[in-house]
């Protein structure tokens, strides 16, 4: 770093008397005693990468959310009385409908910007929910959920799964016949629980569906319980990162004992402002120019129907997906009923697969013994059996994606719908660890293909023939940066267990156990390539002279490889790569 | 280099940094840009930046315009399928802020200073000494309270917080009334009449033709009492309705397969339950030729010329059938109520 800051020079470089907001910040420090931590806050460093902003697209559309929602609540009614509809919209003209539905009809043809609103509200949620998914996805694959930010990994999952509560309960407040029958199959969900089922239903319906309790109670859980336990904790996801500092990546002067970057002020209040300000008109233009959720074109709910193709919100995908791959399983025996068909894929498959990801961090971390704290963030291809695992999750989630859509995939496709749903339940067991190999033998090659840039220096593209005749391509060596760029990473070492046995003959404790974990520490690391040593790499330039010989006599025809693509002006160079 | 090193239980993980490859060549120069020393491109990006901030407010005066010029209700699709009042304040309302987005971004990557800064990181973990007076002072807590020593007290106020548990759980007991028996009930009945769901219309056999199929409902949907009030409305019409909906069906009676099933139709007119006995949506996808119902749910395949027994899809149980005859007057009647609960199974359904 230089130190040659150059500005306009038309300042001073101090005021000559104190500023106004010194003065507010005196009267505030003096009640709130705020400057000790704001010291340290206000030029706080975080570090530039464009995968950092995505965790910034959920916080934002929360506070859209936050915004548009306010609005919506002024008009909306949450409640289940009949009335006759009469408002402007002249094809549900006279129809007996919900409170809540002519209340949302309202919203959208009598209220200005009233469908805006409703709309932004919408995509926004969409958004928060992608945006949260992406992030953790990045925080995964990059290995940011490692210590200390295990908690901040679970807040994060479960802020995802409230997220996506939010979101049904949301969009269940319309009463519409599409929500009205998301509502019916959560119905028959929460039926298919052992024992309670009935009860259970009954208690959240307030009597037999669709009863006129849930849209009240949903309106409670989606305006206050939900918005103020994702507030809460969004808060202390954001302290957690404000402590422990964010990830950087490995680089020239980045390392684990510091955090390179721009200071929050002004830099990152103006860029992380700046980006609140974007998402929020790309929302806008979204509410204004596409069409979701379009309640009036469904008609009010009615149990007796139905309409063709019915899709939940995108992020339900997977809960659909599971439930119409399922067999038809169920079980009748002593005069009860257990319904396998929807109690595994209903309520047991979704809250085992958030278990595995919110308990993650701790197996990974039994696995490898690695119990250190980490900073730095590392290459996908570093660490081959994470990002395979990734890779195979992104594949079920894929696959019940499009088992969620299986009938829209059979129209459009002109496809047949049972050979769709016979080919997703066995695909949801084969295709993912195939995907996992491929993925781990993948990074694996990029590994390889980083050692050899290291040993031997890049593919230059410039190709020499010899003087008998044969053809070489001229290696360069990397810069210095982009090599230590490469090799800022840890050597895996496998865990290879305890001995069976202590000098006396006693049998260790927990023999077996270990014997797994040393066997998942040699399947997690193993295959990995390592970075090369220091006398790897003398060797690699040592090669590098000799070919150097090699090319020797070669030298007045040698070229550096820039003579032809403009990059500076080659009129009397020599033409020759000086090493 | 290609097989990892291999340690003893002693130091799992990774092996900590002790001679890396390539020493650390430490922050690179900072590079200045056009706008640190060309005080053309500065005034440019200033330029820029002030532009962007004023374009946002003539965007959000025009806002304001579009809210009160543009109409809105009588026709939603004016402009691309939407009404004009929302493309034109959505349109408004996102360049407004998108101005401001795009300006302040300007605003830090061009004029703003952009030389790195270094901050050092801490250890999560406090220092070993204020972990120490931590302990200790917790220890003394703990010991001036005496739970330890007083293992009564303890008990019985966790026992009392234990036992506070109930009436949080109770006062959630009116939320709604027990199941009872109501999910194996509906209100169809002997010599109820199966009518048309949209109007209500009665059904006499000859009304059907051969692969027709007609949703329908009980009549006592569309009956009123003395004043002219309708029997049935509201919210108990909604719950009726998601048990007793129906399908007529005409099939040629000798494609019948099953002849239990055919006993309790008209001249091949069967009517069966039309609340899926998945998760309970309305089925109503007809394959004529196949007899074949299928939900548009989840896709669970019904066969109707077979008990609507399952031949493809999530679905456990067969549909109910509801056993009809004709009356004096000739119109299609329920013989009774179904005779095993409809829609989705639960515990005690049996």
């Amino acid at each position: 770093m230089t130190t040659t800051a150059s500005t306009n020079g038309t300042k001073p470089a101090a005021a000559a008397k104190p500023s106004p907001a010194a003065g507010i910040a005196n009267w505030a420090d003096e009640r709130l005693g705020i400057a000790t931590s704001a010291k340290k806050q206000i030029r706080k460093v975080f570090p530039d990468h464009w995968s950092f902003m995505l965790c910034e697209i959920a916080l934002w559309s929360f506070v859209i959310l936050l915004l548009t929602g306010v609005f919506l609540s002024l008009w909306f009614t949450p409640s289940m009385g009949e009335v006759v509809y009469n408002g402007s919209y002249n094809q549900l003209r006279g129809i007996h409908m919900s409170e809540a539905y002519a209340s949302t009809l309202n919203i959208s043809f009598d209220v200005r910007a009233g469908l805006l609103m409703r709309q932004m509200h919408h995509w926004a949620a969409m958004l928060f929910i992608a945006a949260m998914l992406v992030h953790m996805m990045r925080v995964f694959v990059t290995g940011a959920f490692r210590k200390p930010r295990e908690l901040n990994w679970i807040i994060g999952g479960v802020l995802l799964l409230l997220g996506i509560l939010e979101g049904f309960a949301g969009y269940s407040l319309p009463d519409d016949l599409l929500s009205g029958t998301g509502l019916r199959i959560a119905d028959g969900l929460m039926k298919a629980t052992p024992v309670l089922g009935s009860y259970m239903s009954f208690f959240m319906f307030g009597g037999e569906f669709p009863g006129d309790q849930i849209i009240p109670r949903l309106y409670t859980a989606h305006v206050l319980l939900i918005p103020g336990l994702l507030l809460a904790l969004i808060a202390a996801h954001m302290l957690l990162l404000v402590y422990h500092k964010h990830t950087q990546w490995p680089g020239p002067g980045r390392t684990e004992q510091n955090v390179v970057g721009y200071p929050m002020m002004p830099v990152y209040a103006a860029k992380a402002g700046g980006f609140f300000f974007i998402v929020f008109g790309v929302v806008a233009l979204m509410g204004g120019l596409m069409t979701i959720n379009p309640v009036w074109r469904f008609g009010p709910y009615n149990p007796a129907q139905v309409t063709a193709g019915s899709q939940p919100d995108w992020y339900m995908g997977i809960a659909e997906g599971l439930l119409r791959i399922m067999p038809g399983w169920e079980t009748h025996i002593w005069g009860i009923t257990m319904s396998w068909n929807v109690f595994l894929p209903g309520q047991v498959a979704p809250m085992a697969l958030l278990g595995i990801v919110l308990a993650y961090p701790f197996l990974e971390q039994w696995i490898t013994g690695d119990k250190r704290e980490h900073h730095l963030l590392v290459r996908p291809r570093d660490a081959p059996t994470r990002t395979a695992i990734l890779a195979a999750m992104v594949t079920v989630y894929g696959l019940l994606w499009a088992a969620g859509g299986n009938d829209i995939l059979a129209t459009q496709f002109h496809l047949d719908l049972n050979t769709i749903t016979y080919f997703m339940r066995g695909a949801i067991f084969i295709v993912p660890p195939l995907v996992f190999i491929v993925a781990k033998r993948w990074c694996i090659s990029l590994q390889r293909h980083d050692n050899d840039m290291l040993l031997h220096g890049y593919e230059s593209g410039v190709i020499m023939r010899d003087a008998l005749g044969g053809y070489t391509e001229k290696h360069l060596p990397l810069s210095e940066d982009h090599a230590y760029k490469l090799t800022a990473r840890d050597r895996d070492v496998v865990y290879t267990g305890i001995t069976g046995a202590d000098s006396n003959g006693v049998p260790a404790p927990n023999v077996r156990v270990d014997q797994i974990r040393a066997k998942l520490s040699k399947a997690w690391f193993a295959t990995n390539v390592q970075k090369p040593t220091r006398a790897e790499l003398d060797e690699g330039h040592h090669h590098a002279e000799l070919e150097h010989e090699h090319d020797a006599p070669l030298e007045d025809h040698a070229a550096d490889g820039h003579q032809f693509d403009g990059r500076h002006d080659v009129t009397g160079d020599d033409l020759t790569h000086k090493h | 280099m290609t097989t990892p090193d291999t340690h003893g239980a002693g130091e799992p993980g990774h092996e900590l940094v002790a001679a890396e490859p390539i020493a650390d060549p430490g922050l690179p120069e900072h590079l200045p840009r056009p706008t640190d020393i060309d005080p053309k491109a500065e005034r440019r990006a200033e330029r820029q930046v002030a532009s962007l901030f004023m374009l946002s407010s003539v965007f959000a005066v025009l806002f304001c315009v579009a809210y009160f010029a543009l109409k809105i209700g009588k026709d939603p699709s004016v402009f691309l399928g939407m009404g004009a009042s929302n493309v034109a304040l959505g349109a408004c309302l996102g360049l407004a802020l998108l101005c401001i987005g795009v300006g302040a971004i300007q605003w830090s990557r061009k004029l703003m200073n952009d030389h790195e800064i270094v901050e050092y990181r801490h250890s999560a973990a406090s220092p070993e000494e204020d972990r120490v007076e931590a302990l200790a002072a917790l220890d003394a807590g703990i010991e001036d309270s005496g739970i330890g020593r007083r293992p009564l007290v303890r008990n019985s106020l966790l026992g009392a917080m234990a036992f506070l548990g109930l009436p949080a759980i109770v006062a959630l007991r009116d939320l709604g009334p027990l199941p009872g028996d109501k999910l194996a009930h509906t209100v169809w009945k002997k010599n109820m009449r199966v009518v048309q769901d949209v109007d209500g219309a009665q059904i006499k056999p000859e009304d059907m033709e051969i692969g027709q199929l007609v949703n329908a409902e009980p009549q006592i949907f569309f009956a009123t009492n003395a004043e002219g009030e309708p029997e049935v409305e509201g919210t108990a019409l909604l719950q009726e309705k998601a048990k007793a909906a129906v399908i007529l069906v005409r099939m040629l009676p000798d494609d019948i397969k099953d002849k239990h099933s055919a006993n309790w139709g008209v001249e091949g007119i069967l009517c069966f339950s039309k609340i899926c006995t998945h998760v309970g949506c309305p089925i109503s996808l007809w394959e004529q030729q196949t007899h074949h119902l299928l939900c548009p749910c989840h896709q669970s395949t019904f066969d109707l010329a077979d008990g609507a027994k399952v031949i493809f899809g999530p679905a456990g149980r067969h549909l109910p059938q509801l056993p009809i005859t004709v009356d004096a007057d000739g119109y299609l009647v329920a013989q009774s109520d179904f005779t095993e609960p409809v829609g989705p199974s639960y515990w005690e359904r049996g």
